[in-house]
């Protein structure tokens, strides 16, 4: 379980995150979800330590997590898997190599040990016959799934996505959402992704946190926002008609 | 007039803070790279990955440069001694001379800072704006030590041996362009580039070009690691890189000079 405990942030003067709490569950999808520039990926760097938070606390079970110095959080980071916006892959790597790339950094595993590990990686995702590939050769979908392969490969017991669909056409965001709420279940993963991906949040949203500059606005799951009286919310997440629609007929029944 | 004045002494006083909170974040940096690496094996196969990319790859140009300088500074030597009462042999000398104490190991460091100094900036901070920095630091990697000091290393083994090879091609060059000019035979530049020849002129050359790989190198990182922004960033930080490394190059040279030749 990861906590976040009274989070504030500021750059240069300007707050970005404004005292946000919030609690993350194991074997859960949580997301986090916000229209752009409302904070969710500065909230999400804070949590996974990449920016150092001005006030509160971030717990990682009964660790504190903001308050370990470099080689304390270093062991919590092996136990870490992210997903970033652009994929991060390694360029000059191929997709093997990115994946063993973990591997060799932090365990002792054979050379054949390794490599099961990394095809079984690999399989997972849906990755076949494209191991000597590099980045630049493959397609953002494919990227994705690698970047993925590369977070699971050491088995991480936290996964964090930021925002995993975008620059993605609508099936392919479809199966990413799908693989990644399958891994998280698999693995008993907590599971914290940054979206503002409507099929995102009515498909995976088993706990969901709505951030609005930089404050936490509302709480609930996929099933209460259907019901949900918060008007920015609404706002937020019924922007189109059809999704207008869908939230009137949810009220009706 | 006075609100001009207190104008400058505030660009002045920014202009400083700026400065001096680059050279702190500048050593805080080499405190990360130098740390004790995660897995040695890992850099080991690293620091070999970088001497064919940052070393290998620039015996081409410095052999190049070296040639064309050598015989450049032959001519130049033989143009401005055309008087009877300087032994031919001087060309020889002058072209040994100027080549091991200052081209071969300056004017080649402000080249490579140019070739590699760019190489280096460009690459780490296309690293750093595409988050590949923060996904090394997410795994638990120090991504400072992962990605400079390997870098470090190879240019501090390797360019020793790029000078070398620039001292004996530039004379090599510098005897091809005097003789076939016809300004000075081969037994007189032979005779002169043995004549009253000093050892220690190239152990001088060599630690000069330790401290520009170093400054090479580090620099260049600086600028690339901490790059914020886009492609247009990286291509300034890539230019600064050039520009600081070549002006702290030639601010070394100085002091150098002065402390080991005086």
């Amino acid at each position: 379980m990861i906590r976040a405990e009274n989070v504030t942030k500021s750059f240069g003067g300007r707050e970005v995150l404004k005292n946000i709490s919030a609690t993350f569950e194991p074997g859960k999808t949580n997301l986090i979800i916000g229209k752009s520039g409302s904070g969710k990926t500065v909230f999400l760097k804070c949590i996974v330590g990449l920016l150092e938070i001005d006030e509160g606390n971030i717990w990682y079970g009964d660790t504190l997590f903001s308050k370990l110095d470099f080689t304390g959080k270093k062991e919590i980071r092996k136990e870490m898997g992210m997903l970033f916006q652009g994929s991060a892959l390694f360029d000059s790597m191929t997709v093997e190599e990115n994946v063993r790339f973990p591997l060799d950094m932090f365990t002792r595993m054979s050379e054949e040990e390794k490599l099961e590990r990394i095809n079984f990686c690999l399989k997972r995702v849906d990755i076949i016959n494209s191991n000597s590939l590099f980045p630049a050769e493959l397609s953002g979908g494919m990227r994705k799934r690698v970047a993925i392969a590369r977070a699971i490969a050491l088995k991480p017991r936290y996964l964090f996505c930021d925002e995993p669909n975008s620059g993605l056409d609508p099936k392919t965001s479809i199966v990413i959402d799908e693989l990644i709420k399958e891994i998280t279940v698999e693995l008993n993963m907590t599971t914290i992704v940054n979206t503002h991906d409507m099929n995102s949040v009515m498909e995976n949203g088993e706990k969901i946190i709505f951030i609005e500059e930089g404050e936490k606005c509302w709480e609930g799951c996929k099933t209460e926002i259907l019901k949900s009286d918060c008007k920015i919310l609404n706002d937020f997440v019924f922007a189109n008609s059809l999704a207008k629609q869908l939230k009137a007929s949810s009220l009706e029944e | 007039m006075l609100p001009g004045i207190i104008a400058k002494f505030d660009e002045t006083i920014d202009l400083m803070f700026r400065f001096l909170s680059g050279f702190g974040s500048y050593w805080l940096l080499l405190g990360k790279v130098f740390a004790r690496p995660e897995k040695h094996s890992i850099y080991y196969r690293q620091t070999m990955k970088e001497l064919i990319s940052l070393g290998l790859r620039s015996i081409g140009i410095t052999i190049i440069i070296s040639f064309f300088m050598g015989a450049v500074i032959t001519l130049q030597t033989a143009y401005n001694t055309e008087n009877p009462i300087y032994p031919t042999y001087l060309i020889g000398l002058g072209c040994r001379d100027s080549i091991i104490l200052e081209f071969s190991s300056t004017i080649v460091a402000l080249i490579l800072a140019g070739k590699v100094g760019s190489n280096i900036a460009s690459e780490i901070g296309t690293m750093r704006v595409t988050e590949q920095i923060d996904a090394l630091e997410l795994m638990g990697v120090n991504s400072a030590s992962y990605l400079i000091l390997p870098k470090v290393v190879a240019t501090l083994v390797f360019n020793p041996f790029l000078t070398l090879i620039s001292i004996v091609v530039g004379i090599m060059g510098g005897w091809i362009a005097g003789t076939s000019a016809g300004v000075i035979t081969t037994q007189d530049f032979i005779y002169g580039i043995q004549y009253a020849f000093i050892p220690y002129y190239i152990t001088y050359s060599l630690i000069k070009t330790l401290f520009f790989a170093f400054i090479i190198t580090t620099v260049s990182a600086f600028q690339g690691y901490y790059v914020e922004g886009g492609s247009l960033e990286v291509g300034r930080a890539s230019t600064k890189a050039v520009v600081y490394s070549s002006i702290t190059i030639l601010l070394f040279n100085v002091i150098l000079t002065q402390l080991l030749l005086s």
